[in-house]
C-alpha cells in the first residue's frame, strides 16, 4: 500500500454556477520514503492540490466534488475533525515558503517546537527534545537559540525552525511547498542539503513543491507536472530531465537559461499562463504550443501511460 | 582601483567611481546615529554604449542600492557617476531632470511599480509629457502606440489599467515607460524576478532585441547567475557593498577565481541530470553590513580563508588575468566540493 494516494482529485472554488475548478482530476501517489517533485508555475493548483493531503483548503470557498485522497489507505476527505487534527501535523507534516510568515513573531522558537511536540508526542515535550531537533536540523548552539524570537533569526534560519518544527511530529510524509523560494541561493543550496540528508536518516516520504526545474534533478525520484489544474507529465525525475515529452515539459526546459548556455535567444513560451476560470477548451497548453493541431482544443486529452513509469496528457508527444 | 579608469580619448557611457552610500542607523532614545549600514562601499566599474552589465549578489548585498544610487534615486555618500563625461551626482532641480531622459529604470515588481489609477496611455505618455517630445496630441499618440509595438502589446491595450494585464504584461509596460524618453542606459533591477518561469524568457529576449535595435546599455541587476550569464557580456559579482570579481560573462562561470563566486555558481540546481557536480555548501549567513568582518568581508564563511591573513587584510581588487579582477589574497584556489565542510556532528 502507499503512503498517499491521490484519485481523480476534482475540487472547485465556489459553487454551482460561480465553481472555478482548481484541480481537475489529479491524481498522484507517494510510496513509503520517496521524494515526489511537483512541478508548475503560478496558479496551476500545485500548492492548492498539497494542502487538500491534510485538508487545509477551507471549505468553503473550496468544495470537493470529486476523488479521494488515501492516506495510509484512509481517506482525507471523509475524515472527522478530530481525526483531521492527528493527522495535521502528525502523519503530515508542511513546510511553508515563508519561513518569517510562518512563525508566531511573539513566541520564542523553543516553545513553537514544544507546541508541537505536546500535540503529537506528549512524553517528549521536553527541551532536551527541542535541542535534539534543532541540532538536527543543523542549528548551531541550540542551547541558547530556544529563546530566541523568529525576528532575531536569518531566514535560513527560520526555515530550520520550521523543519524541526514540522520533523518534532516524526511525520510519514513531509509536505514542502516551495522552501527556498524566498531564500538566497547559498542558503537554498543549505536547506535542499539538508532536506536531502534528514531524508535518509528519517525515511520520510517527502512532497517538494517547486517552480524551479533544477531542484528537481536535486532532489526528487518522480516528477509530475501541472498545468492550468491537471497533471500533464508523471515520470521518474532523472528519465524527466533528460528527455521531457510533453509539449509544455520541453518548452519550459528549453526557456529556463542554462549556465555555460550557448544559446544566443531563449525560446520562449508565447502568451501567458491560462488563469483559474479562463482555461481553454480541450487541451490546455493548446494555445501555446508549439505542436497543436486543430483537434487539441477539442477534448481534453487523457492522461496515458506511454513508456513504463511515464504518463503523458498529450497524444502527439512524439512530434518533436 | 586606477586601473580600471577609461583612458581619456575613450569615452564610456557611464563611469562609476569609488561610489559609496552609506545609510545611518540610530539608535536609543535621542536618535544619535552611531554606526552606518555601508549598503554600497567604493565601487568603481565602467559601462560601454549597447553593452549589458550583470551585477549579481545576495539579498542585501546592496545590489539594488547601488543600481538606485547611479539615476540618484538615493543619494550616494561620496564618489562620482559620470554619464558621458558629465558628473550627475553634483546636479540637481530641472538640469538632474533633463539628463535623466538618458537613464531609465525598469523595477522588478511589476506590479508595484505602475500606478494602479493610471491607464497604460497615461503611464506611457507622461514620460513624454514631462521630458515635451512631442509637440501635438496625435503625435503623441502615435508614440505611445509606436512604443507598445515595440514591447509586443496591442494598441487596443492603451486604454486599460494595470490590473488588467498579466504579469509579464506588466513588465512589458515598465520597459514601453523606460523607452518612451529614448535613454541610453537602462538600470534593470531583477526584471525577471518576480515573472513565471515560461513568461521569464519572452521578457529577457525582448530586451536584448530591443538593445539590438536601439543600442541601449543596460546594468542588469539579478540574483540569477544563469540569466546574468545568458544575457550580459561582463558580470560583476557582489558581497556586502563589495564588488568581489569583475569578468567576462563566460569566464565567470567557467573559471571563476573568487571562492565567494565559485560557491555561488556550485549552489544554482542544475537541470542537468548527468551533471557530476558536487556543491559547495557555505556555512553560515550573509554577515550583517553594519558590522562587516574585518579584513577580507568573506572570510568566516570561506573555505579556503587562511588565519590571520584573511582576517586582518583587506584583499586589494587586482587584476588577475586579462580583464579579470577580483579581491581576494588567495584568488584561483579551487574550493575542495565536499559536501558541508561546516557539517553538525551526527545526532
Amino acid at each position: 500500500m502507499n503512503l498517499l494516494e491521490i484519485k481523480n482529485l476534482k475540487m472547485d472554488f465556489g459553487k454551482n454556477a460561480d465553481a472555478l475548478r482548481a484541480v481537475d482530476g489529479v491524481s498522484l501517489t507517494i510510496g513509503t520514503g520517496e521524494t515526489v517533485c511537483l512541478v508548475g508555475e503560478s496558479g496551476c493548483g500545485k500548492t492548492v492540490t498539497a494542502l487538500s493531503i491534510a485538508r487545509l483548503v477551507p471549505t468553503p470557498p473550496a468544495n470537493y466534488v470529486g476523488g479521494e485522497i488515501l492516506l495510509n489507505g484512509r481517506d482525507v476527505l471523509k475524515m472527522s475533525n478530530g481525526e483531521l487534527r492527528s493527522i495535521r501535523g502528525g502523519v503530515v507534516s508542511y513546510v511553508f515558503q515563508e519561513p518569517g510568515a510562518s512563525l508566531n513573531p511573539v513566541f520564542r522558537i523553543g516553545n513553537q517546537i514544544k507546541e508541537s511536540l505536546k500535540l503529537h508526542r506528549p512524553e517528549k515535550a521536553t527541551n532536551d527534545e527541542v535541542i535534539r531537533l534543532l541540532k538536527l536540523v543543523g542549528i548551531p548552539a541550540p542551547e541558547s537559540r530556544i529563546k530566541n524570537y523568529p525576528f532575531e533569526m536569518s531566514g535560513g534560519m527560520q526555515q530550520r525552525v520550521m523543519i524541526a518544527m514540522a520533523l518534532a511530529s516524526e511525520p510519514k510524509l513531509l509536505v514542502a511547498d516551495e522552501p527556498t523560494t524566498a531564500l538566497d541561493v547559498t542558503i537554498q543550496a543549505q536547506i535542499l542539503d539538508l532536506l536531502g540528508e534528514l531524508k535518509q536518516r528519517l525515511g520520510m516520504a517527502i512532497l517538494l513543491i517547486t517552480h524551479n526545474l533544477g531542484i528537481v534533478g536535486d532532489m526528487a525520484d518522480r516528477v509530475a507536472v501541472m498545468y492550468a489544474g491537471q497533471i500533464v507529465e508523471l515520470s521518474p525525475a532523472k528519465e524527466l530531465l533528460r528527455r521531457p515529452l510533453h509539449p509544455y515539459t520541453r518548452a519550459l526546459m528549453a526557456s529556463v537559461p542554462k549556465l555555460h548556455g550557448t544559446a544566443e535567444r531563449l525560446s520562449a513560451i508565447p502568451g501567458n499562463v491560462p488563469r483559474i476560470g479562463n482555461f481553454p477548451p480541450g487541451c490546455r497548453f493548446a494555445p501555446r504550443c508549439p505542436i497543436a493541431k486543430p483537434e487539441c482544443s477539442d477534448k481534453i486529452p487523457e492522461l496515458v501511460e506511454v513508456e513504463a513509469g511515464r504518463w503523458v496528457r498529450c497524444p502527439f508527444w512524439k512530434t518533436p | 582601483m586606477g586601473q580600471m579608469s577609461v583612458l581619456e580619448n575613450t569615452m564610456s557611457l557611464l563611469e562609476v567611481k569609488n561610489l559609496k552610500v552609506h545609510f545611518p542607523v540610530k539608535h536609543g532614545m535621542f536618535s544619535r546615529v552611531h554606526e552606518f549600514v555601508k549598503a554600497v562601499d567604493d565601487v568603481s566599474f565602467a559601462i560601454e554604449p549597447g553593452e549589458t552589465l550583470g551585477l549579481v549578489g545576495e539579498s542585501g548585498c546592496g545590489k539594488t542600492t547601488l543600481g538606485r544610487a547611479i539615476v540618484r534615486l538615493v543619494e550616494p555618500t561620496a564618489g562620482r557617476v559620470l554619464l558621458s563625461g558629465e558628473d550627475i551626482t553634483q546636479m540637481n532641480g530641472s538640469v538632474l531632470r533633463t539628463r535623466r531622459r538618458k537613464f531609465q529604470m525598469i523595477f522588478q515588481d511589476p506590479y508595484g511599480s505602475l500606478n494602479p489609477r493610471m491607464t497604460v496611455e497615461q503611464i506611457v505618455g507622461e514620460a513624454l509629457d514631462i521630458h515635451k517630445l512631442t509637440d501635438s496630441k496625435s503625435a503623441r499618440q502615435k508614440r505611445i502606440t509606436e512604443l507598445l509595438k515595440a514591447v509586443g502589446l496591442d494598441a487596443v491595450y492603451a486604454q486599460r489599467y494595470p490590473h488588467e494585464f498579466s504579469g509579464g504584461q506588466r513588465q512589458r509596460i515598465g520597459i514601453a515607460r523606460a523607452l518612451a524618453v529614448e535613454p541610453e542606459l537602462i538600470i534593470c533591477d531583477e526584471p525577471v524576478s518576480a515573472l513565471d518561469v515560461s513568461v521569464q524568457a519572452q521578457i529577457i529576449n525582448l530586451l536584448q532585441d530591443l538593445q539590438q535595435q536601439r543600442g541601449i546599455a543596460y546594468l542588469f541587476i539579478a540574483h540569477d547567475l544563469a540569466v546574468v550569464e545568458h544575457i550580459s557580456r561582463r558580470v560583476m559579482v557582489m558581497y556586502l557593498g563589495k564588488i568581489v570579481e569583475t569578468a567576462d560573462a563566460r569566464t565567470i562561470i567557467r573559471e571563476p577565481q573568487h571562492p565567494y563566486t565559485q560557491a555561488l555558481i556550485s549552489a544554482i540546481p542544475e537541470v542537468d541530470p548527468e551533471s557530476k557536480r558536487q556543491r559547495i555548501i557555505l556555512p553560515g549567513d550573509v554577515p550583517s553590513p553594519i558590522h562587516p568582518p574585518s579584513g577580507c568581508p568573506f572570510h568566516p564563511r570561506c573555505p579556503i580563508a587562511q588565519l590571520p591573513k584573511c582576517q586582518e587584510e583587506f584583499p586589494e581588487f587586482r587584476e588577475v588575468a586579462k580583464n579579470h579582477f577580483t579581491s581576494c589574497h588567495f584568488a584561483g584556489t579551487k574550493i575542495e566540493a565536499s559536501r558541508n565542510p561546516a557539517r553538525r556532528e551526527a545526532v
